[in-house]
């Protein structure tokens, strides 16, 4: 299957995808492709539908209309374990710990389930991951003991050890100091450089701009820009939405 | 240390127990000793086939009576109808059970938390009704069951309920001590935390949970079936008695869900306990006793015995534990 | 067709006192989350406390449902302490245990009744027991109309009293949004304990209905986390309307279940339609 078409091909296709919750519509007609490989930046303000849509791709919820294509497979309606197994691994906005393991254990899950490999292996990458992530020395702690930035540095290692292609971070930087913000994109930039294609959301805005090579905005559901950081930022519709209403 | 050699004790350690309970089968006279240890043994058999689900799912079964009473007059209809020798009765109530754990497993698609603890109470009501209007095994009033002879080497029918019991309780704990250190232990840790996160993680969390109802269903079901045999008698109320469910629940918690040693600690403890109160002064206070030390122990010691005896004891016992 | 109707007719008194033993439920599990499944043996508990004052004093029944009422205010209250100092401010597996805990009280009630009043049916005796009234063909126990009166004026109190009074309202606002009650300065434990204390004290009415309608005995709650649970499930989580309608539903159900398949099956109708409900349309039939 690997012909040339297939190489240029996105990783990632979202198509008129539209989410309602009720009577209230979250996502309404998103289209957008993802190179293999980009570093993608997703904001818009609170509520524009931002986790609702990595939600569907990462099949946590299923849209109403649209579909998801990645890797040219459409996975519209597989259950998110096999997403994961597929090379889509997320972040939570929230940080979702496995709280009665250990660091270390959180991390054998993904390897355990999605990355299947020899046990013996699996220790040896997951330590390898946290040592990239700077939590080797918290490997053996339990994972409800973690301060703030470790357990979203875990939330981040947890998602490398599903071995992914595609790496969506949910405001990982939400509520960190300016030091520890740098610590976590620097991260995130590095694992951009090994060939694993990240959508970062986020609000910081220094932050959005080191890192994307292209922005999206959402507001009220709906994509109002899409392009290059300085662009989109640029843009008119950008800006009221995040200072006027 | 490493895991090759826990699996030899353990092996050891069974081997040891079943000749034990052999032995003491040929050697004791005193049928009475059987007849309360049976009672202990089951109790081993459904606190630690009730943790499968209930401790390393986290999904309540308050249904235990359910899979009980299954396991209880499959055994009776296969005896009345065809005269079924007891290995078949076994291995029949847990294919029935298996069946419901199947049930209940999709059960759990829908709900969690207490809705699935509802619903497992409500499935116990509802199959013990079908049998209270089930004519062939008796109805309401229950039936009384023949014992057919003995077989070598044993001399009494109690004393090879024993050893059946004995075997079906090291069944259990085997397969719980598996699963606690395979994949599927980990994956249903990781889904009893947080289901969501599990998923998005790659486990399969219905495939698991069906795997685990299945499981603790048969298992269940399996040590219910000689129960008939052993009491020559069955009925409806008591083979679907609410107290099973209660037993097996407060056996685990109270023995600490996060090993498989857990529930057996617990079964003993309270089995024993249970049948030196029952001589002594009545059933009542069993199980009152059972419920103070269930509430005592959820609010006291949330980890169990076991959590008392080593305050972070890991899930996982294999590796460096 | 008259013996439907007069099951339909039956249906709905049974309904309301269903509803009148529910409301608690409503408010305590429906809105405040708590996985009461000790709600039926506080009940039981409650009709015990009733049989024990009209047995020792000649206390009419729903008078002793009153004076016990304070006391189980109080009950309900500690009872809600334990489980938010032990369970709620924990989380995690706390879920687990929480449910465990209310399990386990339910035994403990049951077992203490059986050692203090035995295993027999009780009942209590006032001037409306036992007599009837005879309309043709139709014959209404007199305890079924008080019953049935007395649980609608029960519950339509608790109703109004949720929606109308400033202390409703913020137990509704904190089943709702425990963050923004905070903020606005209210304590939203102290808040959610009072309701608990309310939901166990309407107990000591719903106790006394219990006993009025029908002999109790000391594992009659076992029938009852089906019912209760049933009903407040149906009605869609923490409607108080909505439990009325549903109670009535299953009140009719039961009814005509009895009439046409005979009193072995009835046990099983809750259940069922309770497992039916959480199966197909767990935010309730009456719900969002
Ligand atoms: N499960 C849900 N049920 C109902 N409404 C939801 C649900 N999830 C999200 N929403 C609504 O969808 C909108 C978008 O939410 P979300 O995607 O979380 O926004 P963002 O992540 O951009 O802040 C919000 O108005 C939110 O209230
Ligand atoms: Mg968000």
């Amino acid at each position: 299957m690997t012909t040339l078409a297939a190489a240029d091909a996105p990783l990632l296709q979202v198509g008129t995808l539209t989410k309602t919750f009720g009577g209230f519509t979250a996502l309404d007609n998103i289209s957008v492709e993802i190179r293999k490989g980009e570093r993608f930046g997703l904001i818009g303000p609170n509520g524009s539908g931002k986790t609702t849509l990595i939600n569907c791709i990462s099949g946590a919820l299923k849209p109403q209309v649209g579909s998801v294509v990645f890797c040219g497979e459409n996975i519209t309606q597989l259950p998110p374990h096999l997403r994961a197994r597929r090379g889509i691994a997320r972040s939570f906005q929230i940080p979702r710990p496995f709280r009665s393991m250990t660091v270390l254990e959180n991390l054998m899950v993904g390897l355990d389930f999605a990355a299947a490999g020899s046990a013996a292996a699996e220790e040896e990458i997951a330590m390898s991951i946290l040592t990239r992530m700077g939590l080797a020395a918290k490997a053996a702690a339990p994972s409800d003991t973690l301060s703030q930035v470790e357990l979203r540095k875990m939330e981040l290692a947890r998602a490398m050890a599903v071995r992914p292609k595609l790496l969506i971070s949910d405001e990982a930087m939400a509520g960190l100091s300016s030091s520890e913000v740098d610590e976590v994109l620097d991260l995130l930039i590095s694992l951009g450089e090994e060939d694993i294609t990240i959508i970062m959301i986020e609000h910081i805005m220094q932050a959005v701009m080191r890192f994307s090579e292209r922005v999206m905005c959402l507001d009220a559901g709906k994509i109002i820009a899409l392009g290059a950081p300085s662009e989109v930022m640029a843009n008119k519709r950008v800006q009221e939405a995040y200072l006027g209403t | 240390m490493n895991k090759r050699s826990h699996s030899i004790a353990f092996w050891a350690a069974v081997a040891v127990f079943l000749v034990a309970v052999l032995t003491m089968t040929q050697i004791v006279r005193n049928e009475y000793p059987f007849f309360a240890g049976y009672v202990i043994l089951q109790f081993i058999a459904l606190a630690v086939a009730w943790s499968i689900l209930g401790g390393y799912a986290g999904y309540v079964n308050f249904g235990t009576n359910a899979f009980f009473g299954v396991g209880v007059y499959t055994a009776v209809a296969l005896f009345k109808a065809t005269g079924a020798p007891l290995v078949v009765q076994i291995a029949a109530a847990a294919v029935v059970g298996m069946t419901l754990g199947f049930g209940v497993g999709l059960l759990t698609l829908r709900m969690r938390g207490i809705f699935f603890s509802i619903a497992t109470i409500a499935l116990a009501i509802i199959i013990e009704t079908f049998v209270m209007n089930w004519r062939f095994v008796g109805g309401a009033a229950g039936i009384q069951i023949q014992r057919p002879p003995v077989m070598a080497p044993f001399d009494s029918y109690v004393k090879m309920l024993f050893f059946v019991q004995a075997m079906l309780a090291v069944i259990a704990v085997a397969t719980a001590r598996y699963i606690q250190n395979s994949r599927i232990g980990r994956g249903l840790q990781a889904l009893r935390d947080d289901e969501l996160a599990a998923e998005c993680t790659g486990v399969p969390t219905l495939k698991l949970k069906l795997i685990a109802c299945m499981i603790s269903g048969a298992l269940i079901s399996a040590a219910g079936a000689p129960a008939a045999m052993y009491l020559q008698y069955a009925d409806p109320s008591s083979a679907f008695n609410l107290s099973y469910s209660v037993s097996a629940l407060a056996m685990a918690l109270i023995g600490g869900t996060a090993h498989w040693i857990g529930p057996v600690l617990g079964a003993i403890l309270l089995g024993s306990t249970q049948q030196l109160l029952a001589v002594t002064i009545s059933s009542e206070v069993n199980v009152l006793v059972l419920g103070i030390m269930l509430v005592l122990f959820v609010v006291g010691a949330p980890k169990g015995i076991i959590g008392l005896l080593r305050p972070r004891y890991r899930l996982r016992a294999g590796g460096k534990q | 067709m008259d013996l439907l109707l007069g099951a339909v007719v039956l249906g709905v008194l049974l309904g309301c006192f269903y509803a009148a033993v529910s409301v608690g439920l409503s408010v305590s599990f429906g809105l405040l989350d708590v996985p009461h499944v000790a709600h039926p043996a506080f009940l039981v508990l409650a009709s015990y406390g009733v049989f024990q004052l009209n047995e020792s004093y000649d206390i009419d029944p729903l008078l002793a449902g009153l004076i016990i009422t304070p006391l189980f205010f109080v009950f309900g209250l500690l009872a809600y302490r334990v489980y938010h100092e032990t369970f709620e401010r924990r989380g995690s597996d706390a879920a687990v245990r929480g449910i465990a805990f209310f399990f386990g009280i339910a035994f403990i009630i049951e077992v203490l009744i059986i050692l203090q009043f035995g295993v027999d049916q009780r009942s209590v005796s006032a001037t409306y027991i036992g007599k009837a009234w005879r309309f043709g063909e139709f014959r209404i126990p007199i305890r079924q109309l008080v019953a049935f009166a007395v649980a609608l004026a029960l519950t339509v109190l608790l109703a109004v009293y949720l929606s109308k009074t400033f202390m409703g309202r913020a137990i509704r606002a904190v089943a709702q949004d425990e963050e923004a009650l905070r903020l606005m300065g209210a304590n939203p434990v102290r808040i959610k304990q009072f309701a608990f204390g309310i939901a166990t004290a309407v107990l000591g009415i719903a106790g006394a209905l219990l006993i009025i309608v029908a002999p109790v005995e000391p594992t009659l709650d076992r029938a009852y986390i089906g019912r209760t649970f049933c009903v407040v499930v149906m009605a869609g989580l923490g409607s108080i309307s909505g439990t009325l309608i549903a109670a009535i539903i299953l009140g009719v159900a039961e009814s005509i279940v009895l009439t046409l398949f005979g009193a072995s099956w009835a046990p099983a109708i809750s259940f069922a339609m309770l497992l039916g409900v959480l199966a197909v349309r767990p935010q309730g039939l009456l719900g969002r």
